[in-house]
This record gives C-alpha cells, sequence and structure tokens, in this order.
C-alpha cells in the first residue's frame, strides 16, 4: 500500500485508546480500516494490467475520515491513480454522506475535483458508493456503482458489479465526451480463507461509449474489452 | 469428513444436526472443542482427582468471613495456544466463594495487575459503596494496579450467584467465578449433593480486538449466514411471490434472520467450571440422589441453551431467590442468570449436562455419573435458529399456542394493545429498527426453542416460592427502549448511549414500573444493580425477584422495583459488547 497512507495509520494508532479502566467502557473508540476491494491482475489484449481500488477510513461510529484510492498500471506505466479524500459521516442507518476532494494524479494532464457522494448499503442489499465531481473548470462528473454479494456458501462468494461515468463536457486532453462515458462491470468468485483474507479469480469487462468511443474509435484505440482478471481482495 | 472425523475422537457417536457446516478445519474444531485438561484450575478441592478421567478440573471453595483475593495476569489454554488471562486467585474460574446468610463478610481484593480491576458481586444486596463499579458506585474508582480494596458487607440473602470485574473487558478473560450462600433456614427441599456449574465461554483473540471487528463487520463472526441455496430452498418450498413477501421485510431493513449471536463458536470455546468440552468436567452422584445443580452463566456474550438428557430438571430458583419448583427439560439461561435446579439420577450411568450456544455455534459440555469409567453420549446439537417477523417486533407471534389462564387481565390487555410511541432520540443513524407492534412474550420460550418437543421454561413459568415481596402497586411507570444499529455495532437506551445520557432517577421508597422495549433483533439480559427487578410474569400476589431479566428481539417485559437501596447504580445489557453503551447510571435518592 501507498506509504503514505502508512505514515498517516501509524500516529492515528497510537491515539487509540488503551482498554478503558472504567464500568462504562469508551463505547466508540477511534478505529481504522485498510481495505483492499480489489487487488488484481488482468489479461487484456496489450498485456497483464495490474489494477488496484480500495480504502482506509479512520475514525468513530458517524465520524469518519476516509481515503479511497484506485488505478491501473501497465507494462512499467501507471495509467491511471486516483485519490479522494473524504469526510464521511452517517445520515441513516444504512449511508454514509461523504464528502470531500478528489485528484487525479494519472492519466496526463492532473485532474482535480470537489466531491460529494452517498456510500451505503441499499433495500435488497446492494453495496452502492455514487458521487458527483466538479472539476477546477466545471466539468462535472457522476459515478454509480453498485456490487452484489452471492453467498454460495459461507466460504465462496459470488459477487457482480457494475461501473458507469457520465462527463457533462468534453475533456480534449483525456479523450472524454459528454454524456456517458464508459460503462465497467465484473463478476468476481472469491473464496473467504477468513473474513481478512479472500483471492478471486473473475471477468472483467469495460467499454466506452458515446461521445468518449467515437474519439478513441478516430484514434484507433479499442473501445471495449473482456478480462480475466486473479486478485486479492483484503482488509485489516 | 473432518468434521466427523474430529468429533469422534472426543466422546460421541452422534453425528452433529449442524453439519451443514461441513466446511469446518480442523482448527476452527480445536476451537469448539478445545484442548484437554486445558484450563487454568488449581489442583482440585473437592477430592475428584482419584477419578480416573482426571483432565478436567474444578474450582476451589473458600468459605468462611474473610476472604483475601488477589487479580494476576495468568497463562492459560483452553485452545492449544497459550493465551494471558485475568484471573482471580490465580483460577478460571475464580474459586467459589461461599458464604453464610446473614453475616458480614470481608473481602481483600488486591489487583496484582497492569490496568485497573474491580469486583462486581452480580444479584447481591449491598451498600452502593460495596457494589464495585468504578465511576458508578458511591466513591469507587476501581482498584488501581498495586492496590487493595476492603469490600464489607452484611449478606442478607441467600442462594446462587456470581461475582465478576467491573472493568474493562476483564470478563472476557476470565475474571468471573460463583457465590453461593448458605440459608439461616436450611432449603425446603432436602438434597443429598450439590454441584456449581459455571457456564463461559473462552476467546483467544484480545477482547478489544473483537468489539472493534465488530465495528468493522458486525457479521464478522457469523458462519451462518443466509446463502444463494437457502433462497433457493426456499423458492422451492414457497414459490416465488411468497419468497419474495417474505423476504421483503428483512431486505428492506437490511438485516439478516440468521443474526442470532454477535459472537459465535467462531472464536469461542465454550466453558463448563473453566473445562472445555474436551476437558469433560464431571460431577458424580451415587444413584438415587437428589443433586442440587447450581447453573450460573457467567459468559461474556453467549446464552445457552441447558439440558440433561435423561433427567428431568426441577427448578428451584432463578437468579438465588426461590421459586415454585417446575419440572422442565431445557431452560435458557442469559448471561449472568442463575438456575438452581434438581435432579434424580435413578441410573447407574452417565448423563451429558449439555449447554448449546443459543446460535449452535458449539456448546459447553460435562456429565454427572455415578462411575468416572462411564462416558456420557453427547446429544446432536439442534438446527441454528432462525429470527422471525415476531422477532423483530412486528407482532404476529401466534398467540393460540400461548397459555393464557394464568396471566392477569391487565397484562392481556397490553398485550393485545398494539403499536408504540418511540422518542425523537430514536431516529437517526445510530437505529436501525424501531419494534413496530412488540409483544409481550412471557410464554415464549424464545427464538430456537419454540416447539422443540421438549418442555423448556419460560418467564411465565416463574413464580415466587413466597408472597410478593411488597406487594404495592406501581406509582409510575419509566418506558425504556433498548435501541441498537447492528451493522454499525452501537447501542444505546431511548437511543441515548451512556456517555450522552442523564442517570435515571428514583425517589427512594418509591414503587415503579419498568417497561423494557426492545428495538432490535438481539436478546438483551438486562442487568438493573442494588435492587431487585420484579418480573411481572402473571399472578401479582407471587412475583418472582430477578437481578438480571432477558428481553427477547422485538419484545417486551415489564418488572417490579422496590427503590430501596440509596446510592448510584449501574443499570445495563451484560453483553459485554452491548454494554459500554447500553448502559444507565440509576441514582436513588
Amino acid at each position: 500500500m501507498n506509504s503514505k497512507l502508512r505514515y498517516a495509520i501509524f500516529p492515528i494508532c497510537l491515539m487509540l485508546p488503551t482498554t478503558s479502566v472504567f464500568a462504562a467502557m469508551e463505547d466508540d473508540p477511534v478505529l481504522y480500516m485498510l481495505k483492499a476491494d480489489k487487488f488484481e491482475a488482468r489479461d487484456s489484449d496489450e498485456g497483464t494490467v495490474t489494477a488496484w481500488e480500495g480504502h482506509l477510513w479512520v475514525g468513530k461510529d458517524l465520524n469518519k475520515l476516509w481515503i479511497k484510492s484506485e488505478g491501473e498500471h501497465q507494462s512499467g506505466d501507471t495509467e491511471s491513480a486516483e485519490f479522494q479524500l473524504l469526510y464521511s459521516r452517517a445520515i441513516d442507518a444504512n449511508w454514509d454522506l461523504q464528502v470531500g476532494l478528489r485528484h487525479d494524479a494519472k492519466p496526463d494532464p492532473e485532474r482535480n475535483w470537489a466531491v460529494i457522494g452517498f456510500n451505503g448499503i441499499s433495500p435488497f442489499w446492494f453495496e452502492i458508493d455514487t458521487a458527483l465531481f466538479v472539476e477546477e473548470d466545471g466539468q462535472e462528473s457522476l459515478r454509480f456503482e453498485a456490487e452484489y454479494e452471492f453467498m454460495l456458501t459461507q466460504k465462496w462468494v459470488l459477487s457482480p458489479e457494475v461501473e458507469v461515468n457520465w462527463f457533462s463536457e468534453d475533456d480534449d486532453e483525456l479523450g472524454i465526451g459528454s454524456g456517458l462515458a464508459d460503462i465497467e462491470a465484473g463478476l468476481r468468485l472469491r473464496y473467504e480463507i477468513n473474513r481478512e483474507f479472500a483471492p478471486y479469480v473473475g471477468i472483467h469487462y469495460e467499454r466506452l461509449l458515446g461521445d468518449t468511443e467515437d474519439i478513441a474509435n478516430e484514434e484507433g484505440e479499442e473501445t471495449n474489452d473482456t478480462q480475466l482478471v486473479v486478485g486479492l481482495r483484503f482488509w485489516f | 469428513m473432518f468434521y466427523k472425523k474430529c468429533r469422534n475422537t472426543t466422546n460421541s457417536s452422534s453425528q452433529d444436526a449442524l453439519s451443514i457446516q461441513s466446511a469446518t478445519d480442523i482448527s476452527r474444531r480445536r476451537f469448539v472443542q478445545g484442548v484437554a485438561a486445558g484450563g487454568a484450575l488449581m489442583a482440585s478441592g473437592l477430592g475428584y482427582s482419584s477419578t480416573a478421567r482426571s483432565s478436567y478440573q474444578q474450582p476451589d471453595i473458600l468459605s468462611g468471613k474473610h476472604f483475601s483475593l488477589a487479580f494476576d495476569y495468568k497463562k492459560v489454554n483452553f485452545t492449544g495456544e497459550d493465551r494471558i488471562a485475568t484471573a482471580i486467585n490465580g483460577s478460571v474460574p475464580a474459586p467459589v466463594l461461599r458464604w453464610k446468610q446473614d453475616e458480614r463478610v470481608t473481602l481483600d481484593v488486591t489487583n496484582n495487575m497492569a490496568v485497573d480491576s474491580s469486583i462486581h458481586w452480580h444479584g447481591l444486596i449491598l451498600p452502593s459503596a460495596m457494589d464495585g463499579v468504578p465511576g458508578i458506585s458511591d466513591n469507587f474508582n476501581g482498584i488501581k494496579p498495586g492496590e487493595s480494596f476492603r469490600y464489607e458487607f452484611d449478606v442478607k440473602q441467600s442462594g446462587t450467584y456470581w461475582y465478576h470485574s467491573h472493568s474493562g473487558f476483564q470478563e472476557q478473560t476470565g475474571a468471573y467465578g460463583a457465590i453461593i450462600i448458605d440459608p439461616v433456614e436450611p432449603f425446603h427441599i432436602s438434597y443429598e449433593r450439590e454441584h456449581v456449574i459455571v457456564l463461559s465461554d473462552w476467546s483467544d483473540e484480545d477482547p478489544d480486538d473483537i468489539y472493534a471487528k465488530l465495528k468493522k463487520m458486525s457479521h464478522y463472526y457469523n458462519t451462518r449466514e443466509r446463502t444463494t441455496g437457502d433462497l433457493w430452498d426456499e423458492i422451492q418450498e414457497n414459490g416465488l411471490s411468497q419468497t419474495w413477501n417474505d423476504r421483503g421485510m428483512w431486505n428492506d431493513m437490511r438485516m439478516s434472520d440468521r443474526d442470532i449471536s454477535d459472537v459465535t463458536g467462531y472464536t469461542y470455546t465454550f466453558l463448563m467450571n473453566g473445562n472445555t468440552p474436551a476437558d469433560n468436567w464431571t460431577g458424580m452422584f451415587k444413584k438415587g440422589e437428589r443433586l442440587r445443580l447450581r447453573i450460573i452463566n457467567a459468559s461474556a456474550m453467549t446464552l445457552f441453551d441447558l439440558r440433561i438428557p435423561g433427567l428431568k430438571m426441577t427448578v428451584v430458583a432463578a437468579d438465588g431467590q426461590n421459586i415454585e419448583p417446575i419440572t422442565v427439560d431445557e431452560f435458557r439461561i442469559g448471561v449472568a442468570e442463575t438456575y438452581d435446579v434438581l435432579v434424580t439420577p435413578d441410573d447407574d450411568m452417565a448423563y451429558s449436562i449439555f449447554a448449546q450456544a443459543i446460535d449452535r455455534s458449539g456448546y459447553a459440555i460435562g456429565r454427572l455419573t455415578s462411575d468416572p469409567s462411564l462416558h456420557a453420549e453427547v446429544p446432536q446439537m439442534d438446527y441454528a435458529p432462525i429470527l422471525t417477523h415476531g422477532d423483530m417486533g412486528m407482532g404476529g407471534m401466534d398467540h393460540s399456542k400461548m397459555d393464557h389462564s394464568n396471566m392477569s387481565s391487565d397484562m392481556m390487555a397490553m398485550m393485545m394493545g398494539g403499536g408504540i410511541e418511540h422518542a425523537e432520540t430514536e431516529y437517526g443513524a445510530h437505529i436501525d429498527m424501531l419494534a413496530e407492534n412488540p409483544q409481550y412474550r412471557l410464554n415464549d420460550p424464545g427464538v430456537g426453542l419454540r416447539n422443540n418437543g421438549r418442555t423448556v421454561l419460560t418467564y411465565a413459568d416463574l413464580r415466587n416460592l413466597v408472597p410478593t415481596h411488597d406487594p404495592r402497586e406501581p406509582e409510575r411507570e419509566i418506558e425504556l427502549h433498548l435501541n441498537g444499529n447492528m451493522r454499525r455495532y452501537m447501542w444505546s437506551i431511548n437511543g441515548i448511549k451512556f456517555a450522552d445520557a442523564e442517570p435515571l432517577m428514583m425517589k427512594f421508597g418509591e414503587r415503579l414500573r419498568i417497561t423494557l422495549v426492545n428495538d432490535t433483533m438481539m436478546n438483551h439480559p438486562m442487568h438493573l444493580h442494588g435492587v431487585w427487578s420484579d418480573l411481572e410474569t402473571g399472578d401479582d400476589k407471587f412475583i418472582p425477584r430477578k437481578h438480571t431479566v432477558i428481553v427477547q428481539p422485538g419484545s417486551k417485559i415489564s418488572y417490579r422495583v422496590t427503590a430501596d437501596a440509596l446510592g448510584s447504580w449501574a443499570y445495563h445489557c451484560h453483553l459485554q459488547f452491548h454494554m459500554p453503551g447500553m448502559f444507565r447510571r440509576v441514582v436513588i435518592a
């Protein structure tokens, strides 16, 4: 994991209270959780892609600081790398409101966004992560991610997921056209060795849509790809 | 299968009804069964050491008026791994303390550990300053490392009680033991022999880690989650539309009907007198003797369902207080409750004392035998229970199966009363469920025990042996709602956690009714310190007195309290990891 994150974790660990001595113990200690939802290798047409998606949170029951990150790395180059720093506040039994900043270190040129989003579990147990991003020069983007978990057994879990991105304007430098720009879908089968540690295999599909697809076609780039993935899901 | 092989190496040929969970691996099995002779106990003081199977251990019995108790760290090994326990006098469980009613006892408690400690005498009526709850009991802030505290009080009552640390999560790590108080007047039924049976749950994990895991992933320890196969079976059986309707509430609330225990046999090894199932604690008898078993649930988080196949149990006391004897096959014992039962084995044989965890993720077991060489058959565990809409406070319990004949008419009226009001503080991100129509469920043995073909004790069966201590009608009623958010693992009363709550005030001498409404899907054993909880079980003339009352999921229950003990008292759910939030200070002034 990113070494900056480690620097963030350690001082917070020192702040964690030791077991309280009073009868009414600390009901709401400061905790942290680092989770890699995806840490995987994808077998793409152009060689192996390494991809990650995960988060770190630090905080208490209802108020937390979140860092989210996702990105892809291929043959020595980091193709995309996104970081979000969010204040997360529980607003409902099942939903957190998350506001903060997003920084896209890759691709070039970098982009910076303001973020407002919702993270939680919808009726029928869909894990939802959705946000509106507003960029410095007025570009707006919406992202919607949903994941479901089929418990095949207590250890084998099949999880389909989908992500779509929408942009308000063209971004010529990054080859993005306005409107729905891309969709990603995945199906992963994991085996929970324990709760914290689960290797998985699966399929990852992505395709560009609309104007973004047209731009890619003009530049002779691929507009969709289906990849086999092998990875590890872990948290602590 | 590993599962069956491992089981057969213990002492049973019976197959577990729960081998649905056949993926169980060896190391996990070792958790549940424990390793033989693994306890932390000192040598037996009861003269059983000459038996053929001597792997089980027995806590010492200390009797008299003056006691010296010391907290120390102690290396224990219940699972094959060494761990550090918080032991009292080097023993887990702590020694049995045997007192005499109407005597004055003095207990010097020394803390040799690096953190604060304390002892609470659970169920004892005594001055607040002697109650041992740091920061709550009058002038008591715990016993600092290296320091001692002298407890001194008159023993007013008799019966079976227990004691435990009220600091941190030390109960989870071994600081608990039995108290027996012999009555001035002989017990009204004669018996030849008695055994103390302390049930508990041991984890090799640090309790702070367990608590943190529950906050990060509340279903962490649930290895009986609903699977796609379960859904498929349900569709096959009930059809798609019925299944859609049945699942609707759960899917809408984002809660699981398989959520029975927060912490399970996945990490717990269940102990009987500090013995793992593999140790097989043994209590002796001679054929035809009447035995009194003093059963105490000293667990941190586990409710047990206890039975002794082949023997009827006559329950003679609940929470130390004598009740009108009632004969049953089985009873549920909530965390911190005690029951005294009489059994009369007529044969020279071995009987299993079988205490299965409420979620059936494991069990504590021992045996009663006339001959140490005999093996007791180990019963099958029941199927893991599944919560119903009634357990979620939606009403809908099957009243036709209940016996209303012994209920007072006002109770009937309340039971049929319907809806309930919730305070503003019960709405928000810290609450995931509010019971719409909580019912009195005194006749309900509880989830997992309904219609199981055995005679199961219910609270409606409890009738005090002597007339109601304080026959006054309550002057007022306090309604308290037990709240939580399962996923966020937050617990509160009336939606307000202890840290933010004002004390609950009672007027000295007043008689009041407390009605507890459970707005969660978990059982909460609620313990009121200092004064009795006179449980309204139907007959106002013979109200049983309890110190700990299970409030079933989605239900309500009422008890009367005579506020006859001045001072500051604790009032809380006795589940160790609910307690930090689901807690109130009670001030009687």
